[in-house]
């Protein structure tokens, strides 16, 4: 009678794991073509709107419209006033500001 | 099968026993290391996925934009500038943008306003986004009434919903036509919010700016690319705060998995003097280690990717979806394209794998280097 070695037990659970492992990357084939529609609609908004930002936060106009911002964004309000949006800390500035002396 | 494989399965079954004895640990080790690269893997997999996102539909932004500056603060353009730009070499076209800034108390949320370049919509009609729609539980042919800062109130037809699936650039938007904007906001003619600016050769898009900021030094300009550049530096900045944060968990399992490796139980010793005592080389020893590192490295890896993938595109990234993604009001829901970068999973693979079966092989090698007799006799 044949009994299973354990290392048939090991290459069965590998070759399980690697199985989920080609499922998932059709699923990531089969969701990449799905996307490609809502891509397109996407482009095809931000093209006609003339638009430079994605809708992420809301909260203050240097963080709707990041890539908008300039160095004095945060201070509008007052001088010297400090960053108070949560997302100002979750969102750094934008890198060509960091580049450009002038604003 | 050829001696040598034989050989080295008659060892990996040996090591397969032994941790099957000690399978509650065994067990301890596979859980926790398979959660901490699960997490690493969602944040890689979910930074990726939204960078490919916002470099491909921000390739359509516009070329340059120009805002005019008073005093460090964003002001109004004049048409004026329209046609001075117009006129340096390279430029193709220059639009004026009108969009602003609406707060709406019962939604308790700011709108953008935006009037299409080329018109295409009629006046007293907008079309929103659905957060918008959401927030204040409109749909197709209702009205949107605003308060113009004229006092007055504006009433707007929905023309349409823009559709959900865009809802990562448009949640908040509402479109409408350039005299309703200007009406609404009072806005002077002659002027705009910023002007959007087309360059004949986009290898000159550069050039252009600079051309520009030295014509009119109270402007300043904002190019496609460094707009791209914004949201990718957005994104690996939100991934490297995550990731700081989900260092500890790795810092406490490596701490965990040395601790492990490096106080070999009594058994184990026993079990490394036993095996020299009956000739086992130290090689096979080490063989025996390496094994059994690299089957829980390997398993807590393949089922650590697993679950990061179910955990982003079959429970939305619930656990640190909106941190990554940003919060609002007129908070977004959208789903990203999945992106499967080799890069990173090696990456993943390399700070992962490797160091747990160096930090398994290196005090067994000690143990197994040691005259069996003085490791037997320490008991």
């Amino acid at each position: 009678m044949n009994h299973m070695r354990p290392s048939d037990g090991l290459f069965l659970l590998l070759a399980y794991l690697l199985l989920w492992v080609v499922l998932l990357c059709c699923d990531a084939t089969r969701r990449s073509r799905e996307s490609e529609a809502r891509i397109a609609l996407e482009r095809t908004i931000v093209r006609s709107y003339a638009l430079t930002d994605l809708c992420l936060s809301g909260e203050a106009r240097y963080t709707r419209h990041l890539s908008q911002a300039d160095i004095h964004a945060p201070f509008q309000d007052h001088p010297l006033a400090l960053e108070h949006f949560p997302s100002g800390s979750l969102i750094p500035p934008p890198p060509h500001l960091a580049r450009r002396t002038t604003p | 099968m050829t001696p040598g494989i034989a050989r080295y399965r008659n060892i990996l079954d040996f090591t397969l026993r032994a941790m099957l004895r000690r399978r509650g640990k065994n067990l301890l080790v596979l859980t926790l290391f398979t959660l901490v690269i699960a997490v690493f893997a969602s944040i890689l997999l979910f930074t990726r996925s939204l960078r490919h996102e916002a470099g491909l539909v921000l390739k359509e932004a516009p070329e340059i934009v120009v805002q005019r500056m008073v005093a460090g603060r964003h002001d109004l353009i004049s048409a004026e500038h329209v046609a001075r730009i117009a006129s340096l070499p390279g430029v193709r076209g220059v639009a004026p943008r009108l969009w602003g800034y609406y707060f709406d108390p019962s939604a308790n949320a700011t709108f953008t306003l935006v009037v299409p370049p080329d018109g295409g919509i009629g006046e007293g009609k907008a079309r929103i986004g659905v957060g918008v729609g959401r927030s204040r539980k409109l749909f197709r042919g209702n009205t949107l009434v605003m308060r113009g800062y004229d006092g007055r109130e504006h009433a707007l037809e929905i023309e349409a919903l823009i559709p959900e699936e865009s809802e990562l650039v448009s949640s908040d938007l509402v479109i409408v036509s350039e005299r309703d904007f200007r009406s609404l906001f009072s806005f002077p003619s002659g002027r705009a919010t910023d002007l959007a600016v087309t360059v004949a050769n986009p290898r000159e898009v550069g050039t252009v700016a600079g051309k520009i900021a030295e014509l009119l030094p109270d402007t300043r300009t904002v190019t496609r690319d460094d707009i791209i550049a914004t949201y990718q530096a957005l994104f690996d900045w939100r991934s490297g705060v995550m990731g700081l944060i989900f260092a500890s968990a790795l810092i406490s399992f490596a701490l965990f998995a040395w601790d492990r490796a490096t106080g070999l139980s009594a058994e184990e010793r026993r079990e490394t003097g036993i095996l020299k005592a009956i000739g086992w080389e130290t090689a096979d020893i080490l063989l025996m280690k390496f094994s059994e590192g690299a089957v829980i490295a390997l398993i807590s890896f393949l089922g650590g990717c697993i679950l990061a993938w179910l955990h982003l595109h079959f429970f939305w990234g619930s656990l640190f979806g909106a941190f990554l993604k940003g919060w609002s009001t007129l908070y977004p829901y959208f789903r990203l394209a999945p992106v499967i970068d080799p890069y990173n999973l090696a990456v993943l693979f390399m700070l992962t794998v490797p160091p747990y079966i160096a930090a398994i092989l290196i005090p067994s090698w000690r143990a197994a280097s040691m005259d069996p007799d003085t490791v037997m006799r320490e008991q």
